[in-house]
């Protein structure tokens, strides 16, 4: 038995429907960034200089050094799962946009490839914003952080995707909420971005390895301390991998929603 | 040139649902074609196997030459499609909106931006360019998914119910630019199930029910094919009275009778059919009156309930 991989027929057309996120965002994007501007500052200063006071992590000058790049690994996680969630479910079913593009030249493909794309970017927004934060805090300790946006890209097509692959299945908008409190929520809390996973029971650290937003924070910790290896590698071409996957399966699920 | 639509046994099948029962039909370039029937008859399923968006179950459908099954995005490249439900870009100002649905087209950017003004200025939308799509009312907003379906100069507009829940004025304004567009010679196919509408806008019709094709023809074929000149209805028809007046259809020349909810039809295909003064003394009531599409589509679809 061979297993053949669906032919994808999205094009360069991907980029209109990119255009078109694009568009809206910038005659919104107050609305739609003053949530994600807030909340890691807070989280920082609240998690870094509040709670660290009582926290010392092995290895660590402080608790803000150690907590400051696991942000740069879930707040893009939430950014680009909430994108292709609650964003593309919504252009979808309430505001009809896929059925107006499908109406021109643009394959379903093309638009899959565009909302995972677009996800990505919000991700990317995102990860630029934090690092920028955890600079103006100090925590930046290596020029490899420069590299930030080239895996926030990677980290976020691939929360795009699997967040993209839930929406073509979910039934209703709030059947998202399933998705986030199961899927999201526990990777955002549990992935290593706020405590190292080594001083639990070896099954946590076996199991983290199956949650991408791991690797977004080993890979992350990896470029702001300078600690360059290959495991970087390993970690990126984890997400990378995955990200394939789930983009193909998001192209075959999205498919089999909007072809009838 | 061939025809622009050329569909030829054409079934679609959801499941064990039948909702396309090998249909075939052409539309010719340069014509109005409607489609009409009441909910649930096939209308948007058809749209959406013209439109190359949804694949047939069996059978044949060209656009322009083109196959859906093969050759979607080439189709859609060429048609404008005019939804039934409002998918503007709400976030988007009417220009914004036409620029965005012009990219998709692939349309390079001077040639975009003229076509904007151009349809516009054709739909008297100007002043509310730079409004965004929540300060607009209905009727407006119909004018915008009208003028950017033409923004990329179709070869063939499709419209699927274009004047949905309009108020009249609404609905007149659209019209005419219905025509208008049919002066200039654009090939366009509506579907509805106004009848006022097909009578006032199309040249030529289908009539659609349950997935089948009933009839086919110009407004006024179908009209004097299954209907004939006039319509009598006599209303409060007492019991004892009912087989006087069956026998006098039965003796009648060209004369055709159908009940409904208690109301007498009469299809009379000449002008001298029954005496008024003898129908006046068998029912409370008698009106006369042309026939038009509805009597043809309810006599094919019948007059009462439809499920």
């Amino acid at each position: 038995m061979t297993l053949a991989l669906p032919k994808v027929a999205a094009s360069y057309r991907a980029i209109r429907v990119w255009q078109r996120h694009r568009d809206v965002f910038l005659n919104i994007w107050w609305s739609e960034v003053i949530w994600g501007l807030v909340e890691p500052v807070i989280t920082l200063a609240a998690l870094g200089l509040g709670l660290g006071e009582f926290v010392e992590i092995e290895g660590e000058e402080s608790y803000l050094d150690f907590v400051a790049p696991g942000l740069l690994a879930v707040f893009p996680m939430w950014a680009a799962s909430a994108e292709a969630g609650w964003g593309s479910y919504f252009r979808m079913e309430n505001l009809r946009t896929f059925e107006a593009m499908l109406a021109t030249p643009l394959s379903v493909d093309d638009v899959t490839t565009g909302e995972v794309g677009w996800a990505a970017t919000r991700g990317v927004i995102s990860s630029i914003y934090i690092l920028a934060v955890i600079a103006a805090f100090g925590t930046v300790q290596s020029l490899w952080a420069l590299l930030v946006p080239l895996v926030g890209v990677v980290a976020g097509f691939l929360f795009g995707a699997v967040s993209l692959s839930y929406t073509a299945i979910a039934r209703s908008i709030s059947s998202l909420n399933y998705f986030f409190a199961v899927y999201i929520t526990p990777q955002f809390w549990l992935s290593g971005a706020f405590f190292p996973l080594d001083k639990l029971p070896s099954w946590v650290g076996k199991a983290a390895w199956w949650a991408p937003a791991s690797h977004a924070a080993n890979a992350h910790r990896a470029l702001v301390t300078g600690g360059i290896g290959w495991g970087l590698l390993a970690d990126v071409a984890w997400m990378a991998l995955a990200a394939f996957l789930f983009y193909l399966l998001a192209l075959a699920l999205m498919r089999r929603r909007l072809i009838r | 040139m061939g025809p622009i639509i050329w569909a030829w046994q054409v079934v679609k099948r959801y499941g064990s649902l039948v909702a396309l029962d090998h249909v075939s039909f052409q539309v010719e370039e340069g014509e109005c074609f409607g489609v009409l029937g009441p909910n649930g008859a096939g209308k948007t399923t058809l749209i959406r196997l013209m439109a190359a968006l949804s694949p047939l179950t069996e059978g044949r459908l060209l656009v322009d030459g083109l196959d859906v099954m093969r050759q979607g995005r080439l189709i859609r490249q060429r048609i404008g499609l005019v939804p039934q439900h409002d998918n503007l870009d709400p976030e988007l100002t009417v220009r914004q909106n036409l620029l965005v649905y012009s990219r998709y087209f692939d349309i390079p950017r001077p040639l975009a931006q003229k076509r904007v003004e151009e349809v516009l200025e054709l739909f008297h939308l100007q002043e509310r360019a730079n409004n965004r799509i929540d300060t607009l009312s209905e009727g407006l907003r119909r004018r915008l998914i009208l003028a950017r379906a033409l923004v990329s100069s179709p070869r063939l507009l499709i419209l699927d119910e274009p004047t949905a829940g309009l108020d009249p004025q609404a609905r007149h304004l659209v019209w005419q630019k219905l025509r208008q567009l049919r002066k200039e010679g654009l090939t366009m196919v509506l579907t509805t199930h106004y009848m006022d509408e097909a009578e006032q806008l199309c040249d030529r019709l289908l009539i659609l029910h349950q997935g089948r094709i009933m009839a086919e023809g110009s407004p006024q074929e179908l009209i004097e094919g299954y209907i004939g000149r006039e319509v009598v209805e006599v209303h409060g028809v007492s019991p004892s009275h009912r087989g006087h007046l069956q026998g006098l259809v039965a003796s009648a020349m060209g004369v055709e009778m159908e009940e409904a909810e208690g109301v007498f039809y009469l299809y009379v295909r000449h002008q001298d059919g029954i005496d008024p003064g003898t129908l006046r003394a068998l029912g409370r009531q008698v009106v006369y009156r042309r026939a038009n599409l509805e009597d043809v589509f309810l006599r094919l679809t019948g007059r009462g309930l439809a499920d």
